[in-house]
């Protein structure tokens, strides 16, 4: 039984004009238990609401998505999610942040201080539990972020270009330390990127989503070998082949969202 | 309707600081400089009021302005000296203080915590802000200190109608503050909190709540000043003690002395509390980096 599956889901919002926007159309998408998998796309692909319909926090207009087998039907707490931008809270210490989710699971103040300590080394930032987060910078607040979420030991960890706000240098680290902490817990993950290199450095598999509407438009195996240093993992001849295979793939499709994006600048001016 | 005085004041502050230092002083440090200029707008300052009240009394000893109906500084202070030394004709000056101070507190903390709940509730149940939204921006629509009348009749000259008058003033600066603020939190914020495992009143108590303090703070400095107004028109339509009365029967008397010395007590309370607030912003919103400004609206 796959971890995450996605069976023909199609979204639509409703835009102000009182039309409908199709965000994602007859998407399918499967990912195993243990897997990491990057879904990759142009701008505008609907790839982050591939991630909201995961979660439960929206629900398809067609189509099913499931969980464990189960269907979505709402917010599971099974699912730890980390957000393109900061969703710490900001006016809660570095340790309450982290203690947060064991707390509303029910466990004493004590004990979730006790687990939040753990994480907050386990991500390297022992010393800074007193801290707010605007006192930190963008990289360690992603750190939180993530201790954050995966004190909950979340069976599924979905990111949404989470590190894309960071530095290139700050976010070569924090994939490598992604990838680390991922080992330890071993979670289905799904992680949302327009960075195809990110892509490959991190994940067993990689999805090309078209053009919005978004659908899967094709799939790659990573087969390198873990552990991965995602800084040098480029330099591997095999990066590069699955480079150029997927990127053959990815290039229409940003070519295709670029010329719309054009075209609405030539209308609208 | 009102302007409250603090506004006037920060805007003075600001403007103050923008003007270049009045003795370039070379050599000095960075500090000390700064130090150097605080301290010459603050004589500066000082200045500016001794002219002010100076100019007053020599055009009152010219015989261009009338005390009888615009006072003069040495009457107002004569007049402050004589309460705090001999008391008022209606009994110590520290009574009609705390009769006033305490119907503004009152006044103050009740129509805010009530401000609060009901804009919070609003904010977040959105049934009850579609039930209710209309009602509230009609009743904020009327001159509602004119309810004081009704109030005073109908709850007498004690403490109590001015109390409630007080509080129907502070409320809806509060209220839609809270309203806005609620609806103004971060989704992303709130989408996390319960990925995270918070139910809906948790969420409400850990994420809208803390969020939505910075609107709710920022009218709280304006609410004090409603709150004083409630206490003292109230006391002015009808009461048996505090500064409103007191005021009210210097009016009758023609002792426009009497009526600014009141003023004087009166905006020496709005300060002195205006600073106390400030206090609590700080403890209250120790989270937000230092630069940020609290760009709230009010009402």
């Amino acid at each position: 039984m796959p971890a995450i599956e996605l069976r023909n889901v199609t979204k639509k919002f409703a835009t102000a004009d009182g039309g409908t926007y199709t965000a994602i159309e007859n998407l399918s998408l499967t990912v195993e238990d243990g897997q990491f998998c990057a879904v990759v796309g142009p701008t505008g692909c609907g790839k982050s609401t591939t991630l909201t319909l995961i979660s439960g926090l929206e629900r398809p207009s067609r189509g099913e998505a499931f969980v464990h087998g189960e269907q979505v039907r709402g917010i599971d707490t099974s699912t730890g999610f980390v957000f393109q931008q900061d969703a710490v809270f900001p006016w809660r210490s570095v340790l309450d942040n982290v203690a947060a989710g064991p707390v509303y699971r029910g466990a004493s103040r004590s004990e979730a201080a006790a687990l939040g300590r753990d994480w907050l080394r386990r991500v390297g930032l022992s010393g800074f539990e007193d801290r707010y987060p605007h006192q930190l910078s963008g990289g360690m607040r992603k750190r939180v972020a993530l201790a954050q979420s995966l004190i909950n030991q979340p069976r599924i960890l979905l990111m949404d270009e989470p590190f894309s706000a960071l530095d290139v240098q700050t976010r070569a680290i924090m994939s490598t330390e992604l990838l680390h902490l991922w080992d330890q817990t071993k979670p289905a993950v799904v992680f949302v990127t327009h960075d195809l290199e990110e892509a490959i450095a991190l994940a067993d598999k990689v999805v090309v989503l078209t053009a919005g509407p978004g659908t899967v438009k094709a799939e790659f195996e990573i087969d390198l070998p873990r552990p991965r240093v995602v800084q040098e993992i480029r330099f591997d001849p095999r990066f590069t082949r699955l480079y150029e295979q997927i990127w053959e793939a990815l290039r229409a499709e940003v070519a295709e969202a670029y010329a719309r994006t054009t075209r609405m600048a030539e209308v609208a001016s | 309707m009102i302007d409250t005085p603090t506004q006037d004041a920060v805007a003075l502050t600001d403007r103050a600081a923008e003007l270049p230092p009045a003795v370039p002083a070379a050599g000095l440090s960075q500090r000390s400089r700064a130090r150097r200029r605080r301290a010459v707008l603050a004589v500066a300052r000082l200045a500016i009021v001794v002219v002010l009240l100076v100019t007053w009394q020599a055009c009152v000893r010219a015989k261009i302005v009338d005390p009888f109906f615009w006072g003069e500084p040495q009457g107002v202070w004569s007049t402050l000296v004589d309460w705090f030394t001999v008391g008022t004709s209606q009994g110590s000056l520290g009574a009609q203080v705390v009769v006033t101070l305490e119907e503004a507190v009152l006044g103050f903390v009740i129509g805010s915590i009530l401000g609060v709940v009901c804009g919070i509730a609003l904010g977040r149940v959105r049934l009850l802000s579609e039930l209710f939204a209309p009602f509230l921006k009609a009743a904020n629509s009327i001159p509602r200190i004119i309810l004081g009348s009704i109030f005073t009749v109908a709850f007498g000259f004690g403490i109590q109608s001015k109390v409630i008058l007080a509080v129907v003033l502070v409320f809806f600066g509060v209220f839609f503050n809270a309203f806005q603020g609620a609806r103004e939190v971060d989704r992303n914020l709130i989408a996390n909190a319960r990925l995270l495992g918070a139910s809906r009143w948790q969420v409400t108590r850990d994420v809208v709540l803390p969020s939505a303090f910075t609107w709710i703070l920022a009218s709280l400095h304006i609410s004090f000043g409603f709150a004083l107004i409630g206490a003292l028109v109230g006391e002015i339509l009808g009461a048996n003690e505090g500064l409103g009365l007191l005021i009210r029967s210097s009016q009758n008397n023609f002792d426009m002395n009497g009526v600014l010395a009141g003023m004087v007590l009166v905006a020496v309370i709005a300060l002195t509390a205006e600073a106390l607030i400030t206090l609590l912003e700080r403890r209250l919103l120790r989270w937000r980096p230092p630069q940020s400004h609290g760009g709230a609206a009010v009402e």
